[in-house]
């Protein structure tokens, strides 16, 4: 009796030990993983990188076209995307009934988020490119990277809006506020943390894929775009070019650029998450 | 008589205005609401009417089962099984690694970690899932290459392994995200009623925890594997793009997302061979529909079950 209490708790600690050791190696190939990106980027990163164009077939000179190019993405992206989104939370967690019907766009969100990126490409491609005779552009690429985030800005916004007590929306409702005004003026703003950061997340997400742009938006060398109906760089874009050039070793520009965006959306991320725990502080319920 | 001063210029009452401006919003954000079905839909049959053309010319079975992919030879050839075949083989190394690794340490840090240890590992996790797929080839090319190349004594690193061990890393925080959250989710007294009954902790886990959790794990080995088979530029970077009809886990190969991302860029718009990576798309895309459906499923039963 006595035995089999001490084998199981000895048996108790040796797998605390192996999946912790699991979640520990983990940890460490994350570190491993930002080291490395910063130790071998790091010393690419000069005013001059981020502010200058690409020379000598890339090699030489800044990035500044490849980092335009992508923020002007990541921007029309959320023109497109946020108002649907949220207002597609909105429906889902204040206006749907349950139901068939609703079920039916839920397990569409979910199978949307799991459409593969190269699939949104292709799609984008048929549709925005040819179809609707947009052409490579920012234009066509924006919007085949908002069909790529609604579903995580519909998430967000569905879960930051579910988590608002519902005395407020009976309140609101009990004082004569339509639906409309009651989701407008009480459970919106008492949700804006939420979903101002996950839409954040889905956008980050946006600015750093490539797939989806490759047939859609991007191109090799371009000067600053100007309009939403030029073609451009960018960064994920830049980088997988660069990487696969046949010159070997690659040139220290693919490092800097992979270091470059990882660190901003790195940072947007972070900055994001550390704004919704002030705002989340300030509202008690 | 005179006039109600709230008259507007339509000539509506107040509140009947702002009943229209509800309607009117109410209108909308339905219409939003439907904007996922209707863009899967879109997504569906854009794939399907572009597969059209090579799928009635080269017939469906024929892609699927042709060991021959030869888009620009006379007569072009479009069999893609070994391009199948590879994503199979790049989604196993991935899965191999991720699953373990990441029910382990789901199982750990919703069961045994400390708070701040938990949040400390969430937030690294997070950072894992936000760095791009891009980034992620680089280093498969640059770091994972040369040191399989090196164990293996190979030609080349490019390999079907190289690219399922990235792949796996990037399929880990999915699997430990929705695992961790299958485990959060189950009720507390079932923890403490085995751990009332004498039970240590790891009893618990093994035979009340995770048991009770197990179709929350199931989905997020599902959601892992779509990840994992669905992902681009590593395998397009770091596979080798060949195309290889082989069980080999370290001979390179060429996985159907790689093919589409490798090849749609030199197409003739409407021709043929536009028309079969367009089939190959299709294909993975029923795919990983069926894996989401799977997992979704799953996960809607369990929530059902814990609501109660």
């Amino acid at each position: 009796m006595k035995a089999r209490i001490r084998r199981a708790r000895f048996f108790e600690k040796v797998m605390k030990a192996v999946t912790g050791g699991a979640a520990l190696l983990i940890i460490a190939t994350a570190f491993a993983l930002l080291g490395y990106l910063v130790y071998r980027g790091a010393p690419s990163i000069t005013w001059e990188f981020l502010t200058a164009v690409p020379r000598k077939f890339m090699t030489q000179g800044g990035i500044w076209p490849a980092i335009l190019g992508t923020l002007l993405l990541t921007f029309w992206t959320a023109v497109f995307a946020l108002p649907v989104g949220v207002l597609a939370g909105v429906y889902l967690s204040e206006y749907a009934k349950r139901g068939l019907r609703t079920r039916l766009i839920r397990l569409s969100i979910a199978n949307m988020a799991g459409v593969p990126s190269i699939v949104y490409g292709l799609f984008g491609y048929a549709l925005f490119v040819i179809a609707l005779k947009f052409k490579v552009s920012i234009l066509s690429g924006s919007l085949t990277l908002a069909c790529l985030t609604l579903p995580v800005i519909i998430t967000a916004t569905e879960e930051a809006l579910r988590q608002v007590p519902s005395d407020l929306r009976q309140a609101s409702l009990a004082l004569g506020a339509s639906r409309w005004r009651t989701t407008y003026k009480v459970i919106l703003p008492a949700a804006a943390p939420g979903v101002v950061t996950g839409s954040i997340l889905g956008l980050s997400r946006a600015a750093g894929e490539t797939a989806p742009i490759m047939f859609t938006a991007a191109f090799f060398s371009a000067p600053p775009a100007s309009s939403v109906l030029d073609k451009s760089m960018a960064l994920p874009y830049h980088i997988y070019i660069m990487a696969t050039q046949p010159v070997r070793p690659a040139p220290a520009v693919v490092w800097g650029s992979a270091l470059v965006l990882v660190a901003g959306i790195s940072i947007i991320n972070i900055a994001a998450a550390a704004w919704r725990s002030r705002a989340r502080r300030k509202i008690r319920w | 008589m005179k006039d109600e001063p709230s008259r507007n210029r339509l000539g509506l009452g107040r509140a009947a205005a702002r009943r229209a401006a509800e309607a009117v919003v109410r209108v909308l954000i339905t219409a939003s609401g439907w904007t996922a079905i209707a863009v899967l839909a879109a997504i569906t049959v854009f794939l399907v009417l572009n597969a059209q053309q090579a799928i009635s010319v080269v017939g469906l079975v024929h892609m699927l089962t042709g060991k021959l992919w030869y888009p620009t030879s006379t007569p072009p050839l479009f069999g893609f099984l070994p391009y199948i075949l590879a994503s199979l083989r790049a989604t196993f190394v991935a899965l191999i690694v991720a699953v373990p690794l990441g029910v382990a340490a789901a199982v750990y840090i919703s069961e045994f970690a400390g708070r701040r240890v938990k949040e400390v590992a969430k937030t690294i996790i997070e950072f894992m899932a936000a760095v791009p797929s891009v980034v992620y080839g680089l280093l498969a090319v640059t770091v994972a290459g040369p040191l399989v190349k090196q164990i293996f004594s190979l030609t080349s690193g490019l390999t079907i392994l190289t690219a399922g061990l990235i792949l796996g890393i990037m399929a880990i925080p999915t699997i430990v995200s929705i695992s961790e959250d299958a485990l959060h989710a189950v009720p507390n007294d079932l923890r403490q009623g085995s751990l009332a009954l004498g039970n240590t902790l790891w009893q618990t886990v093994y035979k009340v925890i995770v048991p009770s959790a197990s179709s929350g794990i199931f989905a997020a080995v599902m959601l892992g594997l779509g990840r994992a088979i669905g992902e681009t530029m590593v395998v397009l970077m770091a596979a080798g793009n060949t195309m290889t009809l082989t069980w080999s886990l370290i001979a390179s190969g060429r996985p159907m997302t790689a093919v589409m991302a490798g090849e749609m860029g030199e197409t003739v718009q409407g021709g043929l061979h536009y028309s079969a990576l367009f089939v190959v798309g299709l294909t993975l895309f029923l795919i990983t529909f069926v894996i989401n459906l799977a997992a979704d499923t799953v996960l809607e039963r369990q929530r059902a079950r814990w609501r109660r």
